[in-house]
């Protein structure tokens, strides 16, 4: 286990953040309180505690007060844990012996209904805080040194794509292909939405472009049998050849999966898929029209008007498809403008549930209505019911448009217009990489916005349609910024590692395997030390989850930062009882943030009034003077603004800008 | 919820990618619940020890939520029964200590979920006022 002695000299910040914490809660009367807290040696407030004038003086706190620890009280770790551990490490103290502390988020703004309560809960909030960080632990990133070569498994568009941006960018790329050929589902469609572009043509220049790339190595026919290792280091295992005749181990710094989707294929007799010819699904159409010319013939029958039925399989409130799958309203219409330009005298009629061709895409839906389309609308609830008879369809659908009522149609041909879903094999997938799967069965990022391409296993990213359903121009978004991402990892000679992992106690281990049991990540294993068999951890693989921690008979394994003695402290911290002087019930109020509560100037602020006490002056001025940027100052001043330390008395003269005098 | 001196005190475990960004938004647009709600952010709700659990209680909490990723953990597709596992492994404890099972509560949450957060805390607060001081 590491080291949790007591730290003995803990600095805390408490941030006004310009009022949005100050107007609530009482930093003040909250900065003396904890001035009193055991092994706390200083105690302050600061106006932002971001800003740059306060982050240099911090480290000089730090220097100067030989500080072991730090808590700074503001805003939601969120925005600023990274900025304050980089102030820790600039001034020599550890980063990880820096607790941050949301009172803004989850106390000053979220309880500013009741002020006086607001305080109370920041007392406890802080004082968490400061038993937290005493108990921190000084951590080190773990080191690695990265290969530069990237396994790309899937050459459909997302891969290929990729697969040269990789290459350009100076690393070596090995594409893996299941199939005997590459270009994925792009490369069997002729004409594609939006450009009319071929599909075909598209996915062969590309493949020509990666033949002409010697550092892309294309392996079609090729599985993914195995996988070890860890970012910057990770073995790839693959067969190659359509009875596995090669073995290779491949080298990979990085992994990134682009395998792509399945089309959804209707169950037997769902909309009488398989009873008829006259049945078939949006892929085979597209095909037909691609292949057919003069006369469009399906089934052995000459084919004029033709029936979608939108959302097969897709969107079902009680079925595993819950998802739309964005692409398939836009692939109709524009398949419907192609049967329009390439055959005379066809007729489509659309059996919608909701119109999706979302942004320019739009364009193509005026287009079909516009070449006179028509457009009826179903409810989930209310699906059309088909009957086939040999080569006859009879469809009857409840238009929800008119007044609900029940129609007949009786088109030559019925397309189901099916969409996207996860490949069957995607598990198999999952398991080998240990990445997650949804619900709906395609892989998970970390965070669809805030981090979309990355998986929870360091080194292996995501892109294309293998995420969820996506169009070919998102699927390359999506592909070419996880190769940007793993660039930005390989191309630096030493990677670091957020060393938040789990340890084990050994001399309390008594290797019963039920930590490893649970971990879905491989990270821990058996070995001997001191003669006794205990579990060890891999530290480059551990994800820090603390999955593992609960289920130890023992208690012999923990994850760094979520200590037992961090955890249990911090509960401690909130309980503490809180005396508070009754003025604070008056906080909270525009005004009595200003009066009194900022005795004390931070030093920026006293340089301000010192050059604006000898003339007026602009903002500009000021930051001349003290050899500051512009946009710190401006910030200070309407700071001080606000809560009446300084006025404006005037413009300049070319009325450019305010000029500021001091007005307490 | 009018919260008084007396309102529960309710420990939350959060996550640190999901439901504590969520519980961040409720604050953002100031929608307002309990100021006797006090939160720790974790990676994951399956890395909860039960001893933890039972450590609030003895410090005085009134009860313990926890604010799960459910189906959208970036970590592990089973999280939502391990994390039960640990809620009944508490139940367990607090049975001994005659704990009302009552006091410990878990919802999914994402990381836009202000709205239910603030729900689920005006209603636990709700419960843990009606059961009473006395009960654990
Ligand atoms: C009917 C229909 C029409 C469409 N029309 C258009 C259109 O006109 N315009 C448009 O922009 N988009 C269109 N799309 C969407 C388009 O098909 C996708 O955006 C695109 O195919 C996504 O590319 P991808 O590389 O992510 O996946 P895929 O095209 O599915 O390629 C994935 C590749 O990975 C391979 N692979 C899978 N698993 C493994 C494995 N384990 N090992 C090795 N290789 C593996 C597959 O064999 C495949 O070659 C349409 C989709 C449908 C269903
Ligand atoms: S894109 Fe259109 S057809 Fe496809 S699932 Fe969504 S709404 Fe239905
Ligand atoms: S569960 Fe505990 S005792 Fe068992 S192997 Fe893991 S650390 Fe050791
Ligand atoms: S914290 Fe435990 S369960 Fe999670 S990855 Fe690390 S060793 Fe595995």
């Amino acid at each position: 286990m590491g080291n949790q002695e007591k730290k003995k000299r803990i600095g805390v910040y408490i941030c006004h953040c310009g009022g949005n914490i100050s107007d609530y809660v009482d930093v003040e009367q909250l900065r003396d309180m904890m001035d009193k807290e055991e092994n706390v040696a200083i105690s302050k407030n600061v106006m932002f505690a971001c800003a740059d004038s306060n982050q240099k003086e911090m480290v000089k706190d730090i220097r100067e007060n030989n500080l072991d620890g730090i808590v700074v009280a503001s805003c939601s770790p969120k925005l600023h844990l990274h900025t304050f551990r980089n102030v820790a490490q600039r001034a020599g103290l550890n980063p990880y012996n820096y607790v941050q502390v949301n009172v803004r988020e989850q106390c000053s703004w979220a309880h500013s209904d009741h002020p006086d309560q607001a305080s109370v809960k920041a007392a406890g909030l802080i004082r968490a805080g400061i038993q937290r960080v005493s108990y921190s632990e000084a951590l080190e990133p773990v080191k690695i040194k990265a290969i530069k070569s990237v396994v790309i498994v899937g050459a459909g568009v997302a891969g290929m794509r990729s697969a040269i941006e990789l290459a350009r960018m100076g690393n070596e790329v090995f594409l893996m292909e299941k199939e005997s050929r590459a270009g994925g589902h792009v490369a069997g469609w002729n004409s594609l939405y939006p450009t009319g572009t071929s599909g075909e043509e598209l996915t062969r220049k590309m493949l020509e472009q990666i033949r002409r790339i010697p550092s892309i190595k294309l392996f079609t026919s090729s599985h993914v049998t195995n996988v070890t290792g860890s970012l910057g280091n990770f073995t790839v295992e693959v067969n190659v050849g359509s009875h596995g005749e090669e073995v290779l181990k491949l080298p990979a710094g990085a992994i990134l999966v682009t395998t792509g989707f399945s089309p959804n294929i209707p169950d037997e007799g769902q909309f009488s898929y398989g009873l008829s010819e006259s049945v078939i699904t949006l892929p085979e159409f597209k095909k037909r029209i691609e292949t057919a010319s003069g006369k469009l013939n399906i089934g052995g029958k000459e084919i004029h008007s033709i029936a979608f039925i939108y959302c097969v399989g897709m969107r079902q409130s009680g079925g595993p498809n819950k998802y739309c799958s964005r692409t398939c309203c836009t692939s109709t219409m524009h398949a419907s403008l192609e049967l329009h330009k390439k055959f005379d005298d066809m007729k489509s009629i659309h059996l919608y549930r909701d119109i999706r061709t979302y942004g320019k895409q739009e364009v193509l839906y005026d287009q079909a209505s516009k070449q006179g389309d028509l457009f009826l609308m179903y409810k989930e609830k209310e699906p059309p019911v088909v009957t086939v008879e040999g080569k006859k369809v009879k469809i009857e659908v409840t238009d929800h448009l008119t007044s609900k009522r029940k129609l007949e149609v009786k088109p030559d041909l019925l397309v189901l217009v099916t969409g996207m879903e996860a490949r069957d094999d995607s598990k198999q997938m999952a398991q080998l990489l240990k990445i997650p799967v949804g619900n709906d069965r395609f892989f998970n990022e970390i965070h669809p916005k805030l981090r979309p391409v990355e998986t929870v296993i360091n080194g292996v990213m995501l892109g294309g349609s293998c995420q969820g359903p996506k169009n070919i121009t998102e699927s390359i978004q999506s592909s070419m910024s996880a190769a940007a991402k793993i660039n930005a990892l390989l191309c630096k000679d030493s990677l670091e590692m957020e060393p938040i992992v789990a340890r084990i106690t050994e001399e309390a281990c008594t290797w019963c395997g039920k930590c490893a049991e649970v971990c879905d990540y491989d990270a821990i294993f058996q070995m001997e030390t001191n003669g006794k068999v205990v579990a060890g951890v891999n530290g480059a693989t551990c994800t820090g989850c603390g999955i593992c921690t609960p289920v130890c008979p023992v208690d012999a394994i923990e994850v760094a930062q979520y200590t037992n003695l961090e955890i249990e402290s911090m509960i401690d911290g909130f309980m503490a009882p809180v005396k508070l002087e009754e003025k604070l019930a008056e906080a909270g109020t525009e005004s009595s943030a200003g009066e009194g509560l900022m005795k004390e100037y931070p030093g920026i602020w006293k340089e301000i009034l010192k050059q604006i006490e000898a003339e007026p002056l602009t903002i500009p001025q000021i930051a001349q003077q003290l050899q500051q940027e512009s946009q710190q100052i401006t910030y200070h001043v309407m700071t001080m603004n606000k809560y009446h330390i300084l006025e404006a008395a005037g413009m300049d003269d070319d009325h450019a800008y305010f000029l500021y005098t001091p007005k307490l | 919820m009018e919260p008084t001196k007396k309102s529960p005190k309710i420990l939350v475990f959060s996550t640190d990618k999901i439901s504590d960004p969520g519980i961040d938004q409720a604050g953002l647009r100031k929608l307002h619940y309990s100021p006797s709600v006090y939160v720790i952010s974790m990676p994951c709700s399956s890395g909860i020890k039960p001893r933890w659990i039972m450590h609030a209680f003895e410090q005085g909490f009134d009860g313990v939520f926890i604010a799960a990723d459910g189906h959208e953990c970036s970590y592990s597709a089973t999280c939502p029964d391990r994390t039960n596992t640990i809620i009944n492994e508490a139940q367990r404890l607090m049975e001994e200590k005659k704990i009302s099972p009552k006091r410990i509560r878990m919802a999914a949450l994402c990381s836009v979920c202000a709205e239910p957060f603030v729900g689920h805390m005006n209603n636990f607060s709700k419960i843990l006022a009606d059961i009473g001081p006395d009960a654990g």
